[in-house]
């Protein structure tokens, strides 16, 4: 390792200032103004404002059609990095790259095709309005987009994770007798959970922040589907600061809680590597 | 016969791993599967324990073809070169894992947990997850948990490999120990001639896919069947010679061979303890100049130079060493009493890529 | 006992590692899930964008994108993408440079906040510049008395989108020039070279696929950006309109076809980042299999 003294290369002054002045001009300011801003109300007024029912209507939303679709994308999403790490099939590259795909575009873009597909005569929904699966303008629909845009999460924690499992301990436990649904069980299901709780939980934080790919399926619809952020939305339209202000900040504690959340379990996944 | 393999193949996607090898073992054998690596003896110990599938031949166990049957109904235990333990469980429930599979009694499992801690020296480990053990200790578990079973035959891929070479010598003599206590039919493999010889009772020796030898550690030794087998257990002087007249000869050696026809080239081995040295010149008929002398504790290695520029390597005690009075670049004379005309492989069992076990005109390898 | 003959066993090549494998009818089954799964998350709302675009025909594609509101839409982006990806580009090789070739206190805390925008809701970034320079904002009063305009003007997108991007370089190249070290840079000062020169001729070539990556990613996340810009924006057609935001009208207009042809000008952004990477994972791995060789 370096230390700063001791290197001779050139620049750290330079580069090191530049990178301070521009977090700070862009990142650290716009957070102190929120920060300072809440800080100038009193605790019943911000207390008053982030709690209001329409307020705990939209965080129901948010966290309940979060919490559903990041539990579809660990299912759905362990099975896909299965499936892309242990078997061969046509068409397995294409996938692969695919999986990316929700990262890359969009969200204004995702919602739009969504709540096209899924609209009583779109493409799919044309097959499943009929059986009583409405996707838009329900919760339904925003647990779909949410479920798309956490997708590449689970699966890419999941497959490095799978990439790096030595085949020799599941030949260990099949020379002592068991079958391979025993050792999914007992000896895989174990060794990956860990990894997918992370991916579930970055699926998760994310789609609590998530807005443009919901507006356009879920009607944001009070006390039905509509979601905290855009919630903020409504209240600054209505030049209601300190509302918005009010709900931003519950939502930002929330992301950071996670962040400390995910941390943890990326180091609780290392407990048994050496 | 415990295990036997009857013509056995293995290629993997057309290339050939492992070509039409048969052996036995007996019941209650120690047997070293030893070869260069790359020469297939790990596929051959994961053919027997079913890991592999035979492209064609037949494994049997206990007299059972057992080809269709699987890894899991084989009653084997495995050893991995890297033990893989199962992270997720401690020490306890890795030896109990293969007893709940068997469907062993809560009572039964205790015991038998307990016992093979005991006789594994892991008392006290119990509750410890793979990643809070050392080495030896991790290997120990992975013995124990294969064991804990009572399989028929205990397999070991390279068990001394990933230890460091303090510990592999006292983790050879336990695995000697054990296997006289146990009695189970144990088949390891290694790379390392030295440990085939002191821990083995038999050695499969496998050299590109194929059976070259097996035997008794001391028939491999003294025996060698072929060139191959000479040079990868000990050291061999090898000359290249060709017949003249009733002899067998290069440079200024000569090699009784009756009944070979003028012309006909020879291969002549002969480990470094059958050549005597004396530094009195008329001890001996052949003369030669002490080139160099290397020092590897009691023994004492050297490199003799021919006036012909041939070079042989043979090795002393030191004190014969110094009651002999010599040194580097004396001339001293000497004469080689045991020699064998060695076989030569066929070039199916030694690939032409294998460059290292060509023949430069005069070698020895190892120590 | 010996000398049996060779058999030929087809059958016991195919399944050569029973008992380790899950039977084909699992594996079959697990992959038509998943595979399911891709087809209705991925694939078709995919095509599905680029159907309804085409569902008039070529000539009303051409007609909405060339529509002058489209049109003034397109152009801001690319100029959000042109003003934004250059800033973050320069803060992210300043940020690598600093924190993969030093060792200085509270680097972590350093990485940890330029990571901070990424677990902002975009909603809550925007509002955050609302705060600043709104009209009830910290600088609202001065700037409107000197009639400047941020919010509800393009300065205001651009901020927002800036803050929305700011990780994406700077996450790409820490850890490339983390693992390329400085002996190289080192090597170089020995030999004479200048700091800007041993920049230009060792760093930079060595971080360029990182950088490409990292510039394709940021640029798409900054022409497809959202909520953060859906708040700063105030939606004045022709003016402060994006291209995602232009969509949403579009379609609260009932002008499907047209917000589609807009939003399959955003996949195609999206493809051309996937082909990127992919080929830059292949690359990667191409190089890493030679190492191997040699």
């Amino acid at each position: 390792m370096l230390d700063k003294r001791h290197n001779p290369l050139p620049g750290f002054g330079l580069t090191m200032g530049f990178t301070l002045f521009y977090l700070t001009a862009l990142v650290l300011i716009p957070f102190a103004g929120l920060i300072i801003r809440t800080l100038g109300m009193t605790w019943g007024d911000f207390w008053h404002l982030a709690t209001t029912d329409r307020a705990l209507a939209a965080y129901r939303m948010t966290f309940g059609a979060s919490l559903a679709a990041a539990a579809a994308n660990a299912v759905f999403g362990s099975l896909l990095a299965w499936v892309l790490v242990r078997y061969d099939f046509p068409g397995r590259r294409l996938v692969d790259a695919m999986v990316d795909f929700p990262f890359a575009l969009p969200t204004a873009v995702a919602g739009l095709t969504l709540a096209n597909l899924f609209a009583a005569n779109g493409w799919l929904g044309q097959f499943l309005v009929p059986w009583g699966i409405k996707g838009a303008f329900t919760p339904l629909g925003v647990v779909i987009a949410l479920t798309f845009v956490g997708l590449p999460f689970v699966v890419r924690t999941l497959q490095p994770v799978l990439e790096n499992l030595e085949p020799e301990i599941e030949e260990a436990a099949a020379t002592l007798g068991s079958s391979r649904l025993r050792t999914f069980l007992t000896i895989l299901a174990p060794t990956l959970f860990p990894a997918v709780l992370t991916g579930f939980a970055l699926a998760f934080a994310r789609a609590v922040g998530e807005f443009g790919s919901i507006v356009f399926i879920s009607g944001n619809l009070p006390f039905k589907t509509e979601i905290a952020p855009y919630l903020i939305i409504m209240r600054l339209e209505e030049y209601d600061y300190s509302g918005a202000i009010a709900l931003a900040v519950v939502l930002l504690c929330f992301s950071f809680l996670f962040l400390g959340a995910i941390n943890m379990l990326e180091q609780w996944s290392g407990r048994f590597q050496r | 016969m415990s295990i036997e393999l009857r013509d056995v193949s293995k290629s993997f996607g057309g290339v050939s791993a492992v070509d039409r090898v048969s052996f036995a073992i007996r019941e209650g054998e120690l047997m070293a599967l030893l070869g260069p690596s790359g020469g297939g003896k790990t596929t051959v110990l994961r053919m027997i324990a079913g890991l592999e599938m035979p492209s064609s031949g037949d494994v049997l166990i206990r007299g059972q073809r057992v080809n269709d049957i699987s890894v899991q109904q084989r009653n084997i235990g495995f050893v991995f070169q890297n033990y893989a333990l199962f992270k997720n469980m401690n020490v306890s429930k890795n030896i109990a894992f293969g007893l709940k599979i068997k469907n062993w009694k809560r009572q039964d499992i205790q015991q038998r947990i307990a016992e093979l801690l005991q006789l594994f020296g892991l008392e006290g480990l119990e509750k410890r997850y793979p990643h809070q053990l050392s080495g030896g200790q991790r290997q120990r578990v992975a013995i124990a948990r294969a064991l804990a079973p009572k399989p028929s035959v205990l397999l070991l891929d390279e068990p001394f490999g990933a230890v460091d070479a303090k510990i592999r010598q006292e983790l050879r003599e336990w695995l000697v120990t054990l296997h006289h206590e146990l009695n189970v039919t144990t088949v390891f493999v290694t790379h390392d001639q030295e440990e085939a010889l002191e821990v083995s009772d038999r050695i499969v020796i496998i050299s590109g896919g194929r059976l070259a030898q097996i035997g008794t550690p001391r028939e491999v030794y003294d025996q060698p069947a072929n060139e191959f087998v000479a040079r990868f257990i000990g050291v061999m002087n090898v000359l290249e010679t060709e017949v003249r007249g009733g002899q067998a000869r290069v440079g200024e050696l000569e090699f009784p061979a009756p009944d070979q026809p003028d012309g006909q080239k020879m291969r002549i081995g002969f480990r470094p303890y059958a050549v005597q040295v004396s530094s009195d010149l008329t001890a001996f008929r052949y003369h030669a100049v002490l080139r160099r002398t290397f020092f590897l504790g009691v023994l004492l290695r050297l490199e003799l130079e021919l006036p012909s520029g041939l070079l042989l390597r043979t090795r002393m005690t030191k004190e014969e060493y110094s009651v002999q009075g010599l040194e580097d670049g004396k001339e001293v004379s000497f004469n080689i009493k045991q020699f064998r005309v060695l076989a030569r492989e066929s070039s199916a069992l030694l690939p032409e890529n294998e460059v290292q076990y060509q023949a430069p005109p005069v070698m020895g390898e190892h120590i | 006992m010996a000398g049996a003959l060779p058999k030929r066993n087809a059958a016991s090549n195919v399944q050569s590692r029973r008992g380790t494998e899950e039977s084909p009818f699992v594996k079959w089954v697990l992959i038509s899930i998943a595979m399911s799964f891709c087809l209705v998350f991925l694939f078709v709302p995919l095509v599905n964008v680029f159907a309804q675009a085409l569902t008039k025909g070529l000539g009303y594609y051409w007609t909405s994108l060339t529509h002058p509101d489209s049109w003034a839409a397109i152009k801001l982006t690319l100029l959000v993408g042109a003003i934004c990806v250059p800033l973050n580009v320069v803060f992210g090789l300043a940020a690598a440079w600093a924190i993969a070739k030093f060792e200085f206190r509270g680097k972590s805390l350093l990485i940890t906040l330029i990571d901070l925008p990424f677990s902002v809701s975009p909603v809550v970034a925007g509002l955050m510049f609302v705060v600043l320079f709104g009209l009830q904002g910290f600088f609202g009063r001065w700037l409107n008395e000197h009639e400047i305009r941020i919010i509800f003007a393009v300065p205001g997108i651009i901020l927002a989108t800036v803050f929305v991007t700011f990780p994406f370089v700077a996450r790409e190249l820490i850890p490339v020039m983390q693992s390329t070290g400085s002996e190289q840079e080192q090597a170089a000062m020995t030999l004479g070279a200048s700091g800007w020169q041993t920049f230009w001729h060792v760093t930079l070539p060595s971080v360029k696929w990182g950088l490409l990556y990292g510039v394709i990613l940021c640029n798409a996340r900054a022409m497809g950006e959202f909520g953060a810009v859906s708040v700063v924006s105030g939606h004045i057609t022709g003016l402060t309109d994006t291209m995602p935001l232009r969509v949403e009208k579009l379609y609260n207009e009932y002008n499907a076809p047209a917000a589609f042809a807009l939003a399959s000008l955003l996949a195609l952004l999206a493809l051309l980042t996937l082909v990127v990477k992919t080929f830059m994972e292949w690359r990667q791995a191409r190089r890493y299999e030679r190492a191997q060789h040699h």
